[in-house]
Formats: structure tokens, sequence, C-alpha cells
């Protein structure tokens, strides 16, 4: 374990140097390693861990909305699990975003897997990733006008789920 | 014989003729979309055996099958494909709505699954259970086989008067005034006559905890 944190150190000097972002944290919660990236920056630290540190797989990408949530700073924050093939190692970059501007660049020139899973959290979440080749809604109808896990969309949904036309029996 | 038929000739009412043929030969069109389909296919196997009651053939296309067994929650991404296929089979047909879900929607009461098919196709029967025993679909087969031989017509008569679904009324209440807070699930869910000593719904059989 200490190893592994001189190693995270290592890690976020190198980041920092090649990056030219001073501002990366690093931290463990049991035996995860997290970097904490301002968001101008996530592009050229994906960039940098994929090229530098042979993160070549990208495991997925998620979203957190904090709204409500105590001592919360920002409201969303958008979380890439990435995984080195070679050493198995496994890394989580996170980085916090705020409305209005809810825009990220795509990770699709980096890893491929990025196409759906950037979707599914624009899906759920609202979150643009520009230079994405087709950010479509990928679980929910076309049709569908909000996004349902943020944490001020009711639980029930806001009707859509009844807003079809009923066949009756006469008609069918 | 009064009216002087030749042998080997009978007179029947032909609505009872073709109720008859009708029951005993129904196609189920399987849309099965979660576990319930499961016991489906148990029913459609050899140990519960559906074949008994004639309706063994399950059909994947909509054009060759008279009765769809909805088995499963339908999202709202579904329920246009449940619409067109219910649409695409022919004359006479019938719908069987089995389990909780597919009836109620279930306890998947979220913004995307829809409450109860009935909501947007006709629905001839319901079967309660999540999911419901093999024997309760055999029943409900039965049970449909009863009705098409008491209220069928040879013509489909009977269907051009269900012109109006037979559904719950539409909440009409916001959706987030309808959520119910956790707590004691029997003063969440239930009403009780806490004061009402002479009720008939005696406070002894169900204990209840003293509610400020």
């Amino acid at each position: 374990m200490l190893q592994s944190m001189i190693a995270g150190e290592q890690l976020l000097e190198t980041l920092r140097e090649r990056t030219g972002c001073p501002a990366i944290s690093f931290s463990t919660f049991r035996d995860n390693y997290r970097i904490l990236v301002p968001r101008e920056y996530i592009y050229v630290v994906l960039q940098c861990l994929k090229e530098g540190f042979g993160f070549n797989m990208l495991v997925d990408i998620t979203a957190v909305d904090y709204l409500y949530y105590p001592d919360a700073r920002h409201r969303f924050c958008v979380v890439y699990c990435l995984l080195n093939t070679q050493t198995g190692q496994r890394l989580i970059v996170k980085t916090f975003l705020d409305e209005p501007d809810l825009n990220l660049p795509s990770a699709f020139s980096l890893w491929k897997a990025a196409d759906w899973l950037e979707r599914e959290v624009y899906d759920m979440f609202g979150i643009i990733f520009e230079g994405h080749p087709d950010l479509r809604r990928i679980l929910l109808p076309e049709s569908f006008a909000d996004f349902p896990l943020r944490k001020d969309y009711p639980l029930r949904g806001r009707g859509e789920r009844h807003d079809f036309p009923a066949i009756s029996r006469a008609e069918s | 014989m009064a009216l002087g038929l030749p042998e080997n000739v009978f007179i029947a009412n032909l609505d009872k003729l073709a109720n008859w043929v009708r029951a005993n030969s129904l196609w189920p069109m399987p849309f099965a979309t979660a576990c319930c389909g499961i016991e489906l296919m148990a029913v459609g196997a050899s140990r519960y055996d559906i074949a008994r009651f004639g309706a063994e053939v399950m059909r994947f296309s909509p054009r060759q099958c008279d009765l769809m067994i909805v088995a499963g929650r339908i999202v709202m991404k579904m329920l246009p494909v449940l619409q067109r296929i219910w649409l695409q089979m022919p004359e006479p047909k019938w719908c069987i709505s089995m389990g909780a879900c597919a009836s109620s929607g279930g306890v998947f009461d979220t913004y995307a699954v829809v409450q109860g098919i009935d909501r947007f196709i006709p629905v001839d029967l319901y079967i309660p259970g999540c999911p419901p025993r093999p024997e309760q679909l055999i029943q409900a087969v039965l049970d449909l086989q009863e009705k098409i031989r008491r209220t069928g017509t040879l013509t489909g008569r009977e269907f051009q008067q269900r012109t109006q679904l037979q559904t719950p009324q539409l909440l009409t209440a916001p959706p987030s005034d309808l959520i119910v807070a956790p707590g004691d699930y029997r003063t969440a869910t239930q009403r009780w006559p806490a004061d009402d000593k002479s009720s008939s719904v005696s406070s002894s059989r169900w204990p209840l905890p003293q509610v400020n």
C-alpha cells in the first residue's frame, strides 16, 4: 500500500509536469486511486494517461449529480475509469462541472469505447461532449425531453410514461 | 324431428360452433419481456404442458397468433412496439396481461415504466402474481376459453362494443405529491381508523403503534 502511494505521488508529479496544470490532486479510497482534474485540463490529462502511462482501456464513464448533497461545491462530477491492461492498474479520473456550462471535450478520439458511454451520460445527465461523432440519446426515446438521473427530476417522471395514444378494442 | 330434417343433420348456433373451435385452438403470441416469460416458457414445456388445453403453439409472428400474452414490464420505448404488434394480429384476438408488472407496473413505479398495459391496449384477462405460478396461467387460459364460449360471436360483434378502455382513471395529482415518505409501512400505505373504536376493523386485530 505504501509503495502504491509513492507510485501515485510520482504519477501525479509527472502529470503536473507534462500537462502544465498544478491543480491536479490525488486521493485514495480503499484500493482506488483517484485523480481530480480541473475541467479545462481533462482532455490533456486523459491523453497523457493513455499515451504516457499505458492506460489503454476506458472501462467506464459515468456522472454524479451532487444537487442537495451536503457540503458539495459543484453540481456535477464526471468520472472516468481507466485500466492499464499491461500492469492491471486501475485509475479513476474525476472532473467537476457546474451549470450552465455543461460541456466537456469528448474522449472518443482517445478510446472508441467512449462513444456509447458518453451518449449514456448525455442521455441521463445532459452533459454535452464536444467533438463526439454522434451525440444522441442511447437508452431513452428520442422524444424524451428531460434528463432523468438529475436529482431535480421526479422519480415518477413528469408524465412521459403515459403520453401515448390508447387503442380501444373496437378500433384494433 | 319437427322440422323434418334428414338423419345426421344437426341444428346449432353458428356462434357457439365458432366459439367452440376458437376456444380450443388458441395460438399465443409470447410477448415476454421479463421473468414472467420464464414461467410462460415453463407452461409451454412438458411439465405444465399447456398443450392439454390446445394453446401450445407459440408463434413469434403476430400474423399467426390470436392470443397475446404480455409477460413482463413494458417501458415507454417498448410500448409503441407492443401496440404495433397488437394491431398486426388478425381478428379475432385476445390479450392476457400476465403478472403484476404488465397489469400495474408492479414495483417499478418509475419514470419510464408504463403503469399497466391496459392504459394503452385492451386486456381481456389479468393474472396476479410476481411472477404467477404456471397453474395460474393455465387457469387464465381456461378462464379465457370460458369467456370466448360465453361472449364470442362469429363476426366479432362483442368487440365492437368495447369502444372505451377499461382502465383505471389517470392520476390527476402532480407526481411529486404522490410520493409516500418512508416510515411505518402500516400507517404510510393503509388507512386504519385510529380513533373510531366501533369500526368494523378491530384495532386489536391489527395492533398499531400510537401515532401523534
